[in-house]
């Protein structure tokens, strides 16, 4: 029997389970990939909103806030790669202005620390390649750029490290008078937490049928190559309008431009493709905002689904007795996780649930990044081991001793995608087109896995269909 | 500290040791960041290597054996990745064996190659499945691996790699079902469209682009489409074909993230450093040599380019300058670059060769050298193609005191 049982490996089922073991429970997460991170976790726009844009008194505003200031903490804690380096919300003439200076007192009502309104001239000199078309800009300090999969992957190991009893593959198929059903058994649970990311809906069927409707949305990117990052220093937002969001042109935490997103709605949930036509207004809308942006310096392009709903907020409550929903989750879901987690717990404590601190709580997580060492600390690590003077990936600089030490980890990967969300293997100009062939040897080196069954990441991905020759 | 290292142990590496050693450097070193010589080469075990070099049809192992098995003298460190080349000709990289080291240099030769580029490169929409490959990891996998990467494939773009690749699944037992090229002509060798697709075959599909990958876990299909003049695909003309792989031979990028972090000069068209008629870059010194400078299609003018600079570079480190008056080197009509950029005639012999691609395919044409508005020389060509490096070969006393000659291709009247 269970205390808790998550239903969910994305940011937020990580975040609940690295907020739940800090307490004497019993704790499960089920994820029906073999991989924590897999899904919208990890293809968004991977920043970490500062709060000004859900409406004031909404739990979005609250959560998104409260969860800014917790990422700051938790990377810190962690070794997440997280950089606060501000946001602009650039307006192009009256209208934004306008709409500049209500995003302006939203995010006060909101607790917003550090907002201000620049003129146009002032945020090309936060921005310098920002369009002449700007007229003003919400600056707000607060906003940051993360490793949004490493976010959730040291939430999930720390978790594991502390008792989470993790899952992968496989997948919650029914919930029957408090019984988790997979295909693998039955698990008993006190307490249910679904974050099902846009599998909510489906989930909370299990238990009731939902008062909400999932409208999945797909949004496109563009990723260029660090060759492209004097582009931008932060993250250059437009402003919202009727035609949506806006897309934003940003510098990664990794140093790349993140350009998008579109949205568009989808009929296929399951189904995070690009098209032509979406990739193309992505980057003419990109354009708008940095006129000199150069998409050939573009090296992957990718799509998320995001779980909007019908409603504008989030959707957490009770939905069953004993069943916590963590429903409509979308942005700045990533932002809020962490408080979305502390929030969760709050109300399976109200509900009864006895939350006792565990003593013994591991909160520190730390991994050799060798390209970020100085020339000295390179020397000495691979006199300590020699694994670290051999490197696999020549794009990123990453050596063969941090893909072994992936192994060693809470939650090992078992594909090749899954040591490229670890140690960031693959995940440069060449994407991995020289050094996948090493990487998949290592992983056959490290975990037994024939050559022919390695996948490159969800179940069925394999690399090397063709077989022997 | 060392007279010459040479940063890559592919064929431009090799050759540049080799030829560095003959011409009186006595310390020369090959940093390689693969566990064995020969680059490329070594996954290249189809013949046709070596045709001008040797009068033979080798292949690439055969054709690296031959550079590998003169190396005595030299020394090599292989696993060893470099991770910076300065100016002032010091040169840091790290090994399992080696550690952390920083060594002078009184010469350096970039022989770095190029990667290929991928699909990011051209943003071909659709799923991120399993089975799209650029074609010479597929060529990894399958030759050094010896695993198939799938059964039913389609090629993007007429590379030579390509081409290849679609000849050597076939052998394997894999149907090639189509070799998609956007342009229209092939981006390779004749002889290889040829022997890798005619003889099989295989049907090349020109001035076609794959417009949609579809495949949740693994590839299940590509849609493909007509495209236009201007290379965008025209509604209405789209063709689905079931597949589990595609390989991309979309073309080929120099190497140069060392060279640019170093600061030295980069040429936009080539996307390699540019260089003097020895193969000196823009930073005294260091020379570059190979594809790190431009893709090559032969490897034997590889190794030509690479002896000139190892021989430079040993001559420099033996304290040989190179100087006086610099004639630039012009692309002109129809020619998309030239190598050298550069020319310092003093530094020549009686003949300078310059490499160069035309911008596109041209039957009966007269390449022209000139200066201002009088012609230098002129060279009839019956067939020129971007997919074959154009060679000429001009006596340096044609160039004179011009500052600036135009090397241009036009249809012979």
């Amino acid at each position: 029997m269970y205390d808790v049982v998550i239903i969910g490996g994305g940011v937020i089922g990580c975040a609940v389970a690295y907020q739940l073991t800090k307490y004497e429970l019993k704790v499960a997460l089920f994820e029906k990939e073999n991989d924590v991170a897999g899904g919208t976790t990890k293809a968004n726009s991977a920043i970490i909103h500062a709060g000004y844009d859900p409406l004031p008194g909404s739990l979005a505003a609250k959560l998104n806030v409260r969860g800014n200031l917790l990422a700051g903490e938790i990377c810190e804690k962690l070794d997440v790669p997280f950089r606060r380096v501000g946001s602009l919300v650039a307006a192009f003439g009256e209208a934004d202005d306008r709409t500049v200076r209500s995003l302006y007192e939203r995010g006060i009502e909101n607790g917003v620390p550090g907002l201000r309104v620049v003129t146009g001239d002032e945020a090309r000199v936060i921005e310098p390649n920002l369009s002449e078309e700007v007229t003003s800009a919400l600056y707000a300090p607060t906003a940051g750029v993360i490793s949004p999969w490493e976010y959730a992957l040291a939430m999930a190991e720390t978790a594991v490290r502390n008792g989470l009893e993790l899952h992968l593959s496989e997948p919650v198929t029914d919930i029957r008078d408090g019984v988790v059903v997979t295909p693998k058994g039955e698990y008993g649970a006190k307490y249910i937490v679904a974050a099902a990311g846009v599998c909510c809906d489906t989930v909370e069927k299990m238990v009731a049928e939902p008062d909400y409707v999932l409208r999945p949305s797909r949004g496109e990117y563009y990723l260029l190559d660090r060759t492209a990052s004097d582009m931008v220093r932060g993250i250059i937002f437009q402003c919202p309008n009727e035609n949506g969001k806006g897309v934003l042109v940003a510098q990664t935490v990794h140093g790349n431009v993140i350009v998008g997103p579109n949205a568009e709605s989808a009929e296929d949930k399951f189904r995070v493709n690009t098209t032509a036509q979406g990739l193309a207004f992505v980057g003419e809308a990109a354009k708008k905002s940095v006129p000199k942006l150069d998409l050939r310096a573009n090296i992957r392009n990718f799509a998320g689904m995001r779980a909007n709903t019908d409603r504008d907020d989030f959707i957490i409550r009770f939905a069953a007795k004993g069943f916590l929903s963590l429903a409509g989750i979308k942005s700045p879901g990533l932002a809020s996780a962490p408080a979305v987690a502390e929030y969760a717990a709050e109300l399976l404590e109200r509900d009864g649930l006895v939350l006792h601190k565990k003593s013994s709580f591991v909160d520190t997580r730390r991994r050799v990044r060798f390209a970020s060492l100085t020339d000295s600390e390179k020397a000495e690590l691979i006199k300590k081991n020699p694994a670290y003077g051999r490197v696999i990936c020549r794009c990123e600089t990453v050596t063969e001793g941090e893909i072994l030490d992936t192994f060693d980890t809470p939650i090992p990967p078992v594909s090749i995608d899954g040591v490229k969300r670890r140690c960031n293997a693959g995940m440069g100009r060449c994407q991995g087109g020289f050094c996948a062939p090493r990487v998949l040897e290592l992983i056959h080196a490290a975990t037994g896995i024939p050559r022919e069954e390695i996948l490159k990441d969800k179940e069925g991905s394999v690399v090397l269909s063709g077989g022997r020759i | 500290m060392r007279d010459v290292i040479v940063i890559g142990g592919g064929p431009a590496g090799l050759a540049a040791a080799i030829k560095a050693r003959e011409c009186g450097a006595s310390d020369v070193l090959i940093i390689e960041r693969d566990s064995c010589l020969g680059g490329i080469l070594n996954q290249c075990i189809h013949n046709g290597f070596g045709l001008h070099r040797f009068k033979q049809e080798l292949t690439g192992p055969e054709y690296a054996a031959r550079f590998i098995s003169q190396l005595d003298g030299i020394d090599i460190a292989t696993d060893s990745m470099v991770l910076s080349v300065t100016r002032d000709l010091v040169v840091r990289s790290v090994s399992r064996t080696r550690g952390y080291t920083e060594e002078k240099a009184k010469a350096i030769v970039l022989a770095m190659g190029c990667r290929e580029r991928t699909r990011g490169a051209i943003s071909i929409p659709g799923d991120r499945p399993a089975g799209v490959y650029t074609a010479g990891a597929a060529q990894r996998y399958m030759n050094i691996e010896g695993y198939m990467v799938g059964r039913n494939a389609v090629i993007l773009g007429s590379g030579d790699i390509g081409l290849i690749m679609a000849r050597r699944m076939t052998l394997e037992g894999a149907k090639v079902h189509a070799c998609i090229e956007l342009m229209p002509y092939s981006g390779g060798l004749n002889r290889n469209i040829v022997q890798c697709l005619k003889d099989f075959d295989i049907p090349l599909y020109l001035s076609h682009t794959i417009t949609d990958i579809r495949g949740s876990r693994r590839v299940e299909g590509v849609t493909v489409a007509e495209v236009g003049p201007d290379r965008r695909p025209i509604s209405g003309t789209e063709f689905d074909i079931d597949c589990d792989t595609v390989l991309l031979s979309v073309g080929l990028i120099p190497e140069n993230e060392l060279t640019r972090a170093a600061g030295i000069p980069i040429d936009r068209r080539t996307n390699g450093a540019v260089v003097f008629e020895n193969m000196e870059t823009g930073a005294e010194g260091i020379f570059a040599c190979g594809n790190v400078v431009h893709v090559h299609d032969l490897v034997d003018y590889v190794s030509a380019e690479a002896e000139r600079a190892g021989k430079a570079a040993a001559e420099y480190a033996a304290g040989k300058r190179a100087g006086g008056r610099i004639t630039e080197v012009a692309a002109g009509n129809g020619v998309s670059y030239t190598v050298p950029q550069r020319i310092r005639t003093s530094g020549c012999g009686k003949t300078v060769d310059l490499f160069f691609r035309v911008r596109s395919v041209f039957r009966n044409v007269r390449i022209t050298v000139s200066s201002g508005e009088k012609t230098l020389a002129s060279y009839p060509r019956e067939h020129c193609a971007p997919g074959e490096m154009e060679h000429i070969v001009l006596p340096v006393s044609l160039i004179g005191d011009s500052d600036e000659i135009t090397v241009s291709v036009a249809e012979d009247k």
